[in-house]
């Protein structure tokens, strides 16, 4: 006989999954709400997902008090892991989509919206990336990376175009190859050191002073190619501009955020103890792909027609950019890494935002694809406010002083400089001034050439409606005027990041 | 007031610019001025509070901003930087007034008062990154100026303009982090502050990096040769308000960047680079004289006089001494006043006529008396004639880099000299000899509006060529102590010879003087 299984509720410490649950609570809710009373407006939807995301804003609000109190929480067998990252990152996740969710609350009628699963789904991939950032468990990682990326590409395919369908399965079937390179690689390391666990995995290895370095650069390489899919570095990238252009203007910015962040924080986790136990061979294979990343994107984005593509080239340059910081693997740099995450999410969710109120339904004749440069010509006389928040977010992009993301190119350049990767840090600040290139071209478009001729300026703000009007210019407040709240959020960020041991 | 004057004239502009669009159309040339001329009374305000015989910092602001890494909103003026800031106002102010006909007027004068806060901000930040956010803030105005006036290349003239000194400064910009990561080594605090960083006593090669990362940074936007190609360029294309405030500050930024930055901070590099930078200015110098010699059009004549002139600043910086060093940047004010009036002029024929060939022109001293008049005495002026504010900088400058090297200062005279022929060509083949096309016979001489933006500034050509005093002497104080610092600071042999003390120079030649009673 067995024994049987004696657990307390106290060692469970339960609470440390609510954030997890809030979202899967209210997907269920609504879910339950579509069973009883069906066809209710969007807006119902909208608001429901955002009170959730309110809640769980909170849980985690109560969860970051705990860790500054007590420092990093184990719970549920010590599957869960509440440290500094999971904190932060959860907090740019959920952050982000209470941004992101508002914006299907457009002018004009689209197909995705009108489904309460559109949102139901929405809120369990987000519980999906919470439970991928807040585990050192390569199972949960697994799991929760699944969750998420199922819900993803069903969100993606609901866009209902066919570009879209071929960016969902195109996503779907590069998302598949990628979880089967990282089970593949989770179970090398399973097989090496008899855990699932990224610390026990870490002391053990470090134990047998990395006896069987050949298996651990293999399982190395594939859960590399694995998270640079995810995070799109260059040469897994392939899908990343088909899948944008795909998928909603509001979907594209949220893919270039908030699964990234997710996928940052696991590999952060992942790569950086073998980094600095002196695991060379990586060292060189991540500076090769950082390198690479930033500079090869950064061309192709120079010669597209189409601003959502060229926005799409941008956040593949920007992730290589960031990805930068996982190769230093210091305390300052993965704080970098934080701060430019949230910088960045402000000015991308703000021009992909501006993307997606200029959505036309039908184009016209002169126009090869939504979001073509032509049509942004001449916007300065027919649109100016709309014109220049534009540009604001480009020059934020382009990483011009003092809009926000040039204080996390600042800081994370100053941290590849403190750490001695002199060279590193050239070629990233003369990546930025390539990249001003394409996002100036828009500015160019905008400001300096002649309007299409039949063009009246209202195509700009089709789209718009008070909520989509209130976070564009969330989001341009917040990319002028970060500076003022930089300091409170670095030291925030570092102190959650250093307590949290990287 | 007194206290915050600088932030006043830094952010007064960009307000004043905001406020402008709810001002019709119709008024806001007006307004325009109106903002213009308050802001160049409160600068005279600025120079009027200043107390000449203080050789440091005044006026100076701190606010932090990202303390934790060592980034503070810190302005300060000094001898140097006052007289630009001063004249950037008053240049803004000239220009505004001056402008002619424009569409979309409104979004020239805001463009313009915004890159009016740029160009203070630049001249009295004292810490590197608020330095770095003016300094890069600046291309926005002035592409959209260049890009949206422009002429008929204007897009590529403004993109030129903008990636060159973009990523010349994003290179400048990891030298600036690498300085704030020394200080931290040295002290274990993170500072951006200038005058902190004038404290670190860096080995020479660790200074000769980081001299050219900054370098590199500074010459493109000064520019000098190689790195000078933007500038016809844009030139060629922005329309005259864009080329008077191109020439008449944006350059200045570099000029003044190395005086600010490069010598005082890395004083062994500045001696060791001395001989390379100046032989790169002669070439500036003579080459550029050339090519201005074989252009057609009088406004790239003008641009490239104005790169020539350029290099006899760069010359005087790097003579390290203080004749050198104030009189280049007393010639960067004269360069000022007098580029900015020759681009105005041209602005003037071009709007009559519609084009900037030469050999459309002739005979005009017949037809245009008062404009040939102020243009021959721009003309002077821009030579280098004595009793003119340009003899005054060029004098000096050579002086001081003849301290430094005789055989090299001799070849920048003579090629100054040169260069006064196709100056005096082109001044002849437009205004001298017979009126030979119709279109030129009946041209209105300058109107009362051209006479209010010229006269002021022929006014000061004149007054401060004969009569340099009360601004060479604060400049001299302040260039005094930049000389001192690196005297001090400065490591090996040949720096402490090159860069002479002049506490020591003063104290000698008082002995010299005593003993002679």
């Amino acid at each position: 006989m067995l024994e049987p299984i004696n657990v307390s509720m106290e060692s469970l410490n339960v609470m440390t999954l609510a954030p997890m649950l809030i979202p899967v609570i209210g997907a269920l809710f609504i879910l339950v709400v579509d069973l009883f009373k069906s066809n209710l407006d969007k807006t119902l939807y909208v608001v429901l997902s955002l009170l959730f995301l309110l809640i769980d804003f909170g849980a985690l609000v109560d969860s970051s008090g705990l860790f500054m109190q007590n420092g990093t929480l184990m719970g549920m067998f010590d599957v869960m892991l509440i440290d500094g990252l999971a904190i932060l990152s959860q907090f740019i996740i959920v952050g982000a989509s209470m941004l992101f969710i508002p914006l299907a609350l457009t002018n004009k009628r689209f197909h995705e919206f009108s489904y309460p699963e559109f949102f139901a789904l929405f809120l369990f991939m987000i519980s999906g990336f919470q439970f991928m950032v807040a585990t050192d468990n390569l199972i949960l990682i697994f799991v929760g990376l699944e969750t998420a990326s199922l819900a993803l590409y069903t969100l993606i395919a609901m866009h209902n175009r066919v570009k879209s369908f071929e960016a969902a399965v195109k996503y779907f079937t590069m998302g598949a190859l990628a979880a089967g390179f990282y089970s593949f690689g989770a179970m090398i390391f399973y097989a090496l050191t008899g855990s699932v666990e990224i610390g026990q995995i870490a002391t053990t290895l470090a134990g047998n002073g990395y006896a069987d370095l050949g298996f651990v650069l293999v399982a190395v390489t594939f859960l590399l190619a694995s998270f640079s899919f995810k995070l799109s570095l260059v040469p897994f990238h392939t899908w990343a501009p088909d899948v944008y252009e795909g998928s909603s203007a509001a979907m594209a910015g949220y893919m270039s955020i908030v699964p990234k962040i997710a996928a940052f924080v696991v590999a952060m986790r992942l790569f950086e103890f073998l980094i600095h136990s002196g695991v060379v061979w990586l060292e060189v294979v991540l500076y090769i792909l950082v390198v690479v990343t930033m500079t090869a994107a950064n061309i192709w984005a120079l010669v597209q027609t189409d601003v959502k593509r060229m926005l799409a080239y941008s956040s593949v340059s920007h992730a290589g950019f960031v990805m930068a910081a996982i190769l230093i693997g210091s305390t300052q740099a993965n704080s970098a890494l934080f701060l430019y995450w949230v910088l960045f999410s402000f000015t991308n969710l703000g021009s992909f935002s501006m993307l997606w109120i200029s959505r036309q339904k039908k184009l016209p004749d002169h126009q090869s694809s939504d979001h073509s440069y032509d049509k942004f010509a001449g916007m300065i006389h027919t649109a100016p406010i709309a014109a220049t928040s534009m540009a604001l977010f480009m020059l934020s992009l382009a990483g011009l002083p003092p809009f926000a993301l040039f204080w996390g190119k600042m800081y994370m350049i100053s941290s590849a400089v403190t750490s001695g990767y002199t060279v590193l840090a050239l070629i990233m600040a003369l990546n930025s001034a390539i990249a001003g290139y394409y996002y100036l071209k828009l500015i160019v478009y905008m400001f300096m050439k002649e309007p299409v001729v039949d063009n009246d300026g209202t195509v700009y703000a089709s789209n718009a409606t008070l909520a989509l009007r209130f976070i564009i210019g969330f989001a341009a407040i917040a990319t002028i005027f970060a500076f003022a709240v930089l300091n409170p959020t670095l030291e925030f960020i570092t102190s959650f990041v250093y307590n949290s041991g990287y | 007031m007194v206290d915050h004057i600088l932030s006043i004239l830094i952010f007064f502009p960009a307000l004043a610019g905001m406020f402008g669009f709810m001002i019709n159309k119709d008024s806001i040339r007006a307004y325009g001025v109106a903002v213009g001329v308050i802001e160049f009374a409160l600068s005279l305000l600025l120079w009027f509070w200043f107390d000449g015989g203080v050789a440091g910092m005044q006026f100076m602001e701190q606010i932090p901003l990202l303390p934790s890494f060592g980034i503070n909103y810190i302005l300060g003026v000094d001898g140097i930087s006052l007289f630009i800031i001063v004249l950037s106002a008053f240049i803004t102010m000239i220009g505004i007034a001056s402008l002619t006909e424009t569409p979309n007027v409104k979004n020239m004068i805001v463009t313009l008062l915004f890159l009016q806060m740029t160009m203070v901000g630049v001249f009295s930040a004292l810490d590197g990154i608020v330095f770095y956010v003016f300094w890069e803030l600046s291309l926005v105005p002035m592409l959209y100026i260049i890009g949206a006036w422009g002429g008929p290349l204007r897009i590529y003239a403004s993109i030129k303009f903008f990636l060159y000194t973009f990523a010349g400064s994003l290179v400048m910009l990891v030298g600036m982090l690498f300085m704030a990561y020394f200080y931290y080594q040295a002290t274990g605090e993170w500072s951006f502050a200038i005058l902190d960083w004038y404290r670190l006593i860096l080995p020479e090669n660790l200074q000769l990096w980081l001299f050219l990362a900054f370098f590199l940074g500074f010459a493109i936007k000064v520019p000098m040769f190689p790195f000078h190609t933007w500038l016809p360029y844009a030139h060629g294309q922005a329309p005259t308000i864009g080329s008077v405030i191109l020439a008449a500050i944006l350059l200045k930024m570099g000029t003044y960047a190395f005086i600010r930055f490069s010598l005082p901070m890395f004083p062994d590099a500045s001696v060791a680079l001395m001989t390379p930078i100046a032989i790169i200015a002669i070439i500036m110098i003579i080459y550029t004289a050339m090519v201005a010699f074989a252009q057609k059009d009088v406004k790239q004549v003008v641009a490239y006089s104005s790169i020539s002139h350029m290099g006899v600043i760069i010359i005087g910086t790097f003579a390290l001494n203080v004749e050198g060093i104030s009189g280049s940047v007393f010639l960067m004010i004269a360069h000022g006043v007098v580029s900015g009036a020759l681009f105005l002029l041209v602005g003037v024929i071009y709007d009559r006529r519609h084009t900037k060939l030469m050999s459309e022109f002739g005979g005009l001293a017949h037809v245009m008396p008062r404009y040939a008049t102020i243009f021959g005495l721009m003309l002077m002026a821009s030579v280098g004639l004595p009793l003119t504010i340009n003899f005054v900088g060029e004098f000096l400058s050579l002086l001081g880099f003849y301290q430094q090297s005789h055989i090299l200062t001799l070849l920048a005279g003579t090629a100054i000299i040169v260069g006064a022929i196709y100056m005096l060509a082109a001044y002849k083949k437009m205004f001298f000899g017979d009126v030979t096309k119709e279109e030129n016979k009946n041209l209105p001489d300058v109107n009362k509006r051209e006479l209010l933006a010229l006269i002021p500034l022929s006014i000061i050509t004149i007054w401060l060529g004969i009569y340099p005093k009360p601004v060479l002497e604060p400049i001299n104080k302040s260039a005094e102590a930049i000389v001192q610092l690196m005297h001090d600071k400065s490591i090996t042999d040949e720096a402490k010879m090159r860069i002479p003390s002049p506490l020591n120079k003063a104290q000698t030649s008082q002995t010299s003087s005593e003993g002679a009673h």
